[in-house]
């Protein structure tokens, strides 16, 4: 990386963050300045994120490392970009996009300070994909789930208070999780820079070792409440499907984020010595409860928004089940799943609410907490302008099938590509003739089966809503909230176009993790800029 | 001093766990105040309990007679955030007492 592009890597916390503070000063009534604002915020980090992902998908990567405040590494506060995280950075600045875009036909209007909030998601999201230091992983946490609590409370009435409530204690109650696990990790290994701690636990003394192990499981139980595994999930169906349609769009991101920092801690810290492997079987049999609980959950659901919840603990379970396995090609596999998995279920929420808006209570609750927050004359005027979606009931039963195919991994769509990418590797993990472990079969069999419960739950509630509604009423959709749906199904269909650089690139940054040292020696030999007057008036701030 | 520590940040998480546990969401947003106060204890213990030692290293000073500035400054950010989410929870609280007229957590009007 050169000059200029190196200070990119801080740029996707910088922006939003900026951005949600100059949001502030607009008045409530000002609404087309404040989705402004947002959406140029968004775009920047788009293409800030892009940028940085070409970089690492480029030949020389790993040179992302960013000292904040000129402090060498241990001492100071790292941010590191590799290739999963700008992969996930990318991940978030398209489905924060399709979100935004969605959220802009009605539902930036139903709540104050909606557009501050998102883009503080986003500064929460992007920094704790982005650091490399385990208290400001919690930082950029406690940032992502305090935005979040206004996001779900977003829209108001009964159900989302409720399902608010409960998703704010658990969250809190998994706060202190993360800090007794950090500070039992600190206690131990005497630092809190994951490249640090990654060199030092090979060398902990035995005496210290199991308490360091029991500082990273209680560590670990954080992130899995964030995942939703089993039995720590409960909670999750209930707040996804009540959030606002967008917010649960974006919200498909956040269980992600529980998996990601599960694969870069499990990946970077018990690599090898002593502690090699650990928490591997929890993650293998609690995916594999995950994944039981989350298909019996899609097969039960009547309501299209809690099957649309299972299947984020379906996407989970599979993720955590081959977290279990740790094998190299099986992981990159889960990569593209999981890339996939997160456009299909953020389209999946969206459409649901635009689905759900001709047919019952759903928009006429919307309408009621609309008239109820006020100017509710100017907002029902500027809807009747938006320019409506021509053929409305086939585009959105197209859409809607699209995600039956892709939740169910049918090709031609992503879906199919990732899920037969995962199978085919664990089919191959043995040598040939070998036979193939319980746990694989096990999960093979899991795998395939959850596809089909989503495929009998979906057709079934495709039949309800689409063939038997005599009635005929078609919903009103506008252009800029069908557009959202279909770029995210788009991006599925050029996953699947592209799959094999997609491919290439998943199982190179799978490679790079399976070596920490590489990650360990970036971080530790990250130079100072020496003189940064001098370095500053020359105009290369290169750190 | 090591054991006073110990014995109350269990006596504090014992009883935190206990109240989260408990139906109404008074008891729960006290319970979850009490597990912050005993995380926040345990943060600092894991520092080493030192007493009238300055954090603050400067030339010609042995490490030894120095506390951990670390877990300090973790516990300074813990505190403020632990705050700042609790006050948002009991707006939460609030708004759910207001829609639902009762404080349960599932909003249920129990007879008891």
């Amino acid at each position: 990386m050169n000059a200029w592009t190196h200070h990119l890597i801080i740029a996707p916390i910088l922006v939003p963050l900026l951005a949600s503070a100059l949001l502030l000063f607009f008045d409530e009534r000002k609404r087309v300045q404040k989705a402004m604002i947002s959406l140029v915020s968004t775009i920047i980090l788009l293409a800030i994120a892009f940028t940085l992902f070409r970089i690492e998908g480029g030949p020389n990567s790993f040179d992302g490392v960013y000292l904040l405040g000129n402090w060498a590494a241990p001492f100071g506060i790292v941010l590191v970009v590799d290739g999963l995280s700008a992969l996930m950075l990318l991940l978030t600045a398209l489905l924060g996009l399709a979100a935004l875009v969605f959220s802009l036909a009605r539902w930036h209007a139903v709540g104050a300070h909606y557009h501050s909030m998102f883009q503080l998601l986003l500064v929460g999201l992007n920094g704790a994909f982005l650091t490399g230091d385990l208290f400001n992983l919690f930082v950029f946490f406690e940032v992502m789930l305090a935005a979040s609590y206004g996001l779900l409370l977003h829209g108001s009435g009964p159900l989302r208070v409720k399902a608010g409530m409960h998703y704010i204690a658990v969250n809190l109650v998994a706060a202190f999780f993360f800090l007794i696990g950090v500070s039992l990790i600190y206690g131990t290994a005497g630092t809190l820079n994951m490249a640090d701690l990654a060199a030092r636990i090979p060398q902990i003394e035995p005496d210290r070792r199991m308490l360091m192990e029991a500082g990273a499981g209680v560590l670990g139980v954080a992130f899995l409440i964030k995942a939703g595994m089993w039995p720590l999930c409960f909670w999750l169906p209930t707040a996804y499907s009540a959030a606002a349609a967008p917010v649960a769009g974006i919200f498909a991101i956040l269980s992600k984020l529980g998996i990601y920092v599960i694969l870069r801690l499990t990946m970077l810290l018990f690599a090898d010595g002593p502690s090699a492997g650990f928490g591997s079987e929890v993650l293998l049999f609690g995916g594999m409860a995950t994944l039981v609980f989350g298909t019996i959950g899609v097969l039960a659901s009547q309501a299209l928004g809690r099957l649309a919840g299972y299947s984020v603990l379906v996407s989970s379970g599979t993720m955590l089940m081959v977290l279990g396995i740790s094998d190299g090609a099986i992981s990159s596999g889960a990569l593209l799943y999981l890339v996939s998995s997160t456009f299909t279920i953020g389209a999946l929420f969206m459409l649901i609410e635009l689905v759900e808006r001709g047919q019952d209570a759903g928009a006429h609750v919307l309408t009621v907490t609309m008239e109820a927050y006020g100017d509710g004359e100017g907002q029902q005027a500027e809807e009747e302008e938006g320019v409506m979606m021509p053929g409305t009931m086939a585009i959105l039963g197209t859409c809607f099938a699209a995600c039956a195919i892709l939740l169910s991994g049918l090709p031609p769509l992503s879906g199919f590509i990732s899920k037969f990418a995962m199978l085919s590797a664990m089919m191959g993990t043995g040598a040939i003739g070998t036979p193939l472990g319980p746990a694989v079969w096990t999960l093979i069999v899991l795998v395939i089966l959850s596809g089909v419960a989503a495929l009998i739950a979906m057709t079934r509630v495709g039949i309800r809503t689409f063939w038997s509604s005599l009635e005929g009423t078609v919903p009103r959709v506008l252009v800029i909230e069908l557009v959202p749906v279909m770029f995210l199904l788009a991006l599925t269909m050029i996953l699947t176009i592209q799959a094999g650089p997609a491919m290439r690139y998943m199982d190179a940054t799978i490679r790079t993790l399976s070596q920490p040292s590489v990650y360990i020696d970036a971080v530790r030999n990250a130079a100072r800029v020496e003189d940064w007057k001098k370095a500053g008036d020359a105009g290369t701030g290169e750190p | 001093m090591e054991l006073v520590l110990s014995i109350a940040i269990g006596v504090m998480t014992a009883c935190g766990v206990w109240l989260i546990l408990r139906p109404r969401t008074y008891q729960v947003i006290v319970g979850l105040s009490l597990l912050s106060y005993a995380v926040n204890l345990f943060i600092f213990g894991v520092g080493g309990v030192k007493s009238n030692l300055p954090p603050i290293l400067e030339d010609g000073v042995d490490p030894g007679t120095l506390t951990d500035p670390v877990p300090q400054a973790l516990v300074l950010t813990a505190i403020v955030i632990g705050f700042a989410t609790t006050a948002l929870f009991l707006v939460v609280m609030l708004a759910s007492r207001g829609l639902t007229g009762n404080d349960h957590v599932d909003g249920r009007n129990d007879p008891k």
